[in-house]
């Protein structure tokens, strides 16, 4: 499996970020933090997709940034092709930055009004410095091609574009630099249905045919589980579980990754679910005060005091094959092995 | 058959804008009976809001010309005077939006907003607005209703705003419910929960509900009745085992083959619909949908584009397509079975891989 590779391509421990809180009078300081990602553990295998599920807040943008490098880590260590990159320089990063790009949700928001497409997607080769054999214009167009999109339209502006078109410029801007790595922040979230599934086909091709890495991040599990080899599930600025999809999907063993999936409703006309409805009461707690032990415990229904006093460490507990790994002291069974009881509910 | 609760006939809604004439309804007939869920799915331009706040009377009526029927429960809405339509909103009908906060004033607590509603119609004293008030937050689930109603909404997560909004909607047992996406910003969890909610309080009031959604997972879990919409007309129309087992418009099995699922095969591309949503400024002629069909040529004779397909309903039952009855079952089948589908045949229990389910 791509998971034991010898050296990954991006490899993440630790990896904390906590958000200072200011306050107090007259002179301001800190009197908190929110506690955004606190100690993540990953890798990312060349050519691999990883995806990164869970709720709003708990932690998904503010990694891609860190991997990114958009932010400053508090704590960990990232290394990309083993080197050490978490306080690297603007100069001591350059040559890493072109092989590591990044998508955002907001097609809108993420491309300048007042530039020609040509102009937005050469962009990361003017800031490199970078020359193409053929010129760069020439470039563009083959990227405009490889996105689906009408070579033509080089000197068009991003509102002459539809939502699933502006999309695609900027995956053409992001694939400019012939990156190695691509971080995308729900790259598909703002989008129709059927425009949707255009962009995922997209950048299931690129993936396999530029043999590109991702660090997927989306709230929809049916479409991380489309892109994505192996599948993060974080809640609260941690990873509970990390697995192969099969196993992730097929065999969740943390309560959390399992009332998730069974929120997800299908497009199955059953009178019967498929999946056991757990539904969770109450929210997510807040990151600047996040609960003793295991952060899940306050929504958890199998919670006990071991859970309140002691932070279940991510291991590969018994049932788990290789490279499936669970944050809890009381996992759920193994698939197959029983059929759980009626709603559960706290 | 007795009269449906709520019934629209050929319903219109255009705008008039700088550009030209916006057709965003063009032509909608819909019933809902007592007690039922009928879900309105759409992609984001296909007219759904449009087609609601109409029957809430909610456009403006300078810029908007509307046109057509619609009878609650026998009352003419589309003549209601604005005092007729004020009395009923909030009273007989009500709403409730995707944006929880912006339909919230974050000037006023929850329970003075709730309670005020409840006082508009009612008379109600404060005293009584207030317990009723504490009464719809224990209804909607908010924990500790006695103190969280002095709140205000800011100091709600996104999930309990949702929940008071539902609570504001429900506070004088209105008759019929206009949900608008109520769930589209909320996580999964939460989503779950709202659905629940929705669903329980509809057995106890006995609540019609329009659900509008772009989610056909979100349609199979609450409505009854399904209305596909595309292009501000209505494409397809059954109930929802009819609509999500068997569809008969090409539109709606694009739908289902850009959705990937939980359990479908992974590595197969997804099978999208070429092209972009038309213009509702200069729609295409004849069927809406013909730019993005890849069956026009079956039609043939130019029909697609020359002719509006109607919907003709059997029992309720139908789809606006120049197809055959026969061509559709024999396309449907193949798109069943191909590859880029064969997660919706899995769940569908249309195809070979029905035996890989894991119930
Ligand atoms: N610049 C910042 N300053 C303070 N807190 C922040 C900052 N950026 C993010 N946070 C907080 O850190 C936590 C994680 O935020 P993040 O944006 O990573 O969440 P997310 O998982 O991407 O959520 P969503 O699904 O809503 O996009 C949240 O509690 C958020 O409010
Ligand atoms: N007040 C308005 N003036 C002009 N056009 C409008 C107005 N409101 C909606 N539209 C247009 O009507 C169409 C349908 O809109 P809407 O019903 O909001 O779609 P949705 O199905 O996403 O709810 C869209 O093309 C929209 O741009
Ligand atoms: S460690 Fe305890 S509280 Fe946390 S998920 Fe496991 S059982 Fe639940
Ligand atoms: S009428 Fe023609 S274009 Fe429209 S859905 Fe049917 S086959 Fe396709
Ligand atoms: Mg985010
Ligand atoms: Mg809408």
């Amino acid at each position: 499996m791509s998971s034991t590779t010898p050296t990954p391509l991006l490899d993440v421990s630790g990896l904390t970020k906590h958000f200072p809180i200011m306050g107090g009078f007259p002179f301001k300081r800190k009197i908190g933090a929110v506690q955004a990602v606190d100690g993540l553990d990953f890798t990312v295998a060349e050519g691999e997709s990883l995806g990164l599920v869970g709720e709003s807040g708990c932690g998904k943008s503010t990694t891609g940034r860190l991997v990114t490098r958009l932010l400053e880590p508090t704590g960990g260590q990232i290394s990309y092709r083993g080197k050490d990159i978490t306080h690297a320089s603007r100069k001591e990063l350059a040559p890493v930055r072109s092989e590591i790009q990044m998508i955002f949700q907001d097609p809108y928001a993420s491309l300048n009004p007042r530039q020609t497409v040509g102009k937005i997607i050469s962009g990361p080769m003017e800031v490199n410095g970078i020359n193409p054999a053929g010129g760069r214009e020439a470039r563009v167009r083959e990227l405009l091609e490889t996105v689906g999109l009408n070579p033509e339209h080089y000197n068009r502006f991003p509102h002459e574009f539809s939502g699933g078109q502006r999309q695609r410029i900027g995956v053409a801007r992001a694939l400019a630099l012939e990156p190695k790595l691509i971080v995308a922040d729900e790259p598909v979230s703002a989008l129709d249905v059927s425009i949707q599934a255009q962009v995922v086909n997209l950048l299931q091709k690129l993936q396999k045919e530029l043999n590109i890495a991702f660090l997927f991040i989306a709230h929809d599990l049916a479409v991380v589980r489309h892109f994505s080899q192996r599948v993060a599930v974080m809640y609260l600025g941690r990873i509970v579980e990390i697995a192969d999809r099969e196993d992730l999907y097929g065999n969740p063993r943390h309560p959390y990754t399992k009332a998730l999936l069974s929120a997800v409703p299908e497009a199955t006309p059953d009178d019967v679910p498929r999946r056991e409805r757990i539904l969770l009461t109450g929210d997510v707690p807040s990151p600047v005060n996040p609960p003793s032990g295991c952060r899940f415990r306050t929504r958890c229904w199998k919670a006990t005091d071991k859970c309140a006093s002691e932070d279940p460490p991510l291991v590969q507990i018994d049932g788990n094959r290789g490279g499936h790994l669970t944050a809890c002291h009381y996992p759920e069974d193994s698939a197959g092995l029983t059929v759980p009881a009626a709603r559960k509910s706290l | 058959m007795s009269t449906p609760f709520l019934s629209v006939r050929d319903l219109r809604v255009h705008f008039s804008t700088e550009d030209g004439m916006v057709k965003a309804v063009d032509g909608l007939d819909f019933d809902l009976e007592k007690g039922k869920t009928l879900g309105i799915v759409g992609e984001s331009g296909s007219g759904k809001s449009v087609t609601n706040l109409a029957i809430l009377g909610l456009h403006h009526k300078d810029s908007t010309t509307i046109e057509g029927e619609v009878l609650l429960d026998g009352q003419e809405l589309l003549t209601a005077t604005e005092r007729e339509l004020e009395k009923l909103r909030g009273n007989k009908m009500a709403m409730i939006f995707q944006d929880a906060l912006a339909s919230l004033s974050p000037y006023h607590t929850i329970g003075r907003q709730i309670g005020e509603t409840y006082r508009k119609h009612t008379g109600a004293s404060k005293k009584e607005a207030r317990a009723r008030s504490i009464e719809m937050l224990t209804k909607v689930g908010i924990p500790q209703p006695d103190l969280r109603v002095d709140d205000y909404p800011h100091q709600f997560s996104g999930g309990m705003r949702q929940r008071a909004m539902i609570a504001m909607s429900l506070v004088c047992d209105p008759t019929l419910l206009i949900a608008d996406e109520p769930t589209t910003a909320l996580d999964v969890t939460v989503q779950a929960q709202i659905m629940d909610l929705l669903k329980d309080l509809q057995q106890e009031f006995g609540t019609s509900i329009i659900f509008i959604t772009h989610d056909l997972g979100v349609i199979a879990d609450i409505a009854d009745e399904v209305l596909v919409m595309y292009g501000g007309r209505c494409v397809e129309r059954g109930t929802k085992k009819e609509v999500l087992r068997a569809p008969q418009h090409p539109y709606t099995w694009g739908l289902l083959g850009s959705m990937p699922s939980l359990d479908g095969p992974v590595d197969v591309p997804l099978s999208p619909i070429p092209g972009t949503p038309p213009s509702l400024l200069n729609p295409p002629s004849g069927c809406r949908f013909h730019p993005r069909c890849a069956f026009t040529e079956q039609v043939g004779g130019g029909r697609c584009s020359g002719e509006q397909p109607l919907l003709e309903l059997t029992a309720g039952r139908g789809a606006a397509c120049h197809l055959t009855t026969e061509q559709r079952a024999e396309f449907f089948s193949d798109f069943a079975g191909s590859a880029g589908a064969a997660g919706i045949v899995a769940e569908a229990g249309l195809g070979a891989h029905h035996a890989d389910r894991r119930d």
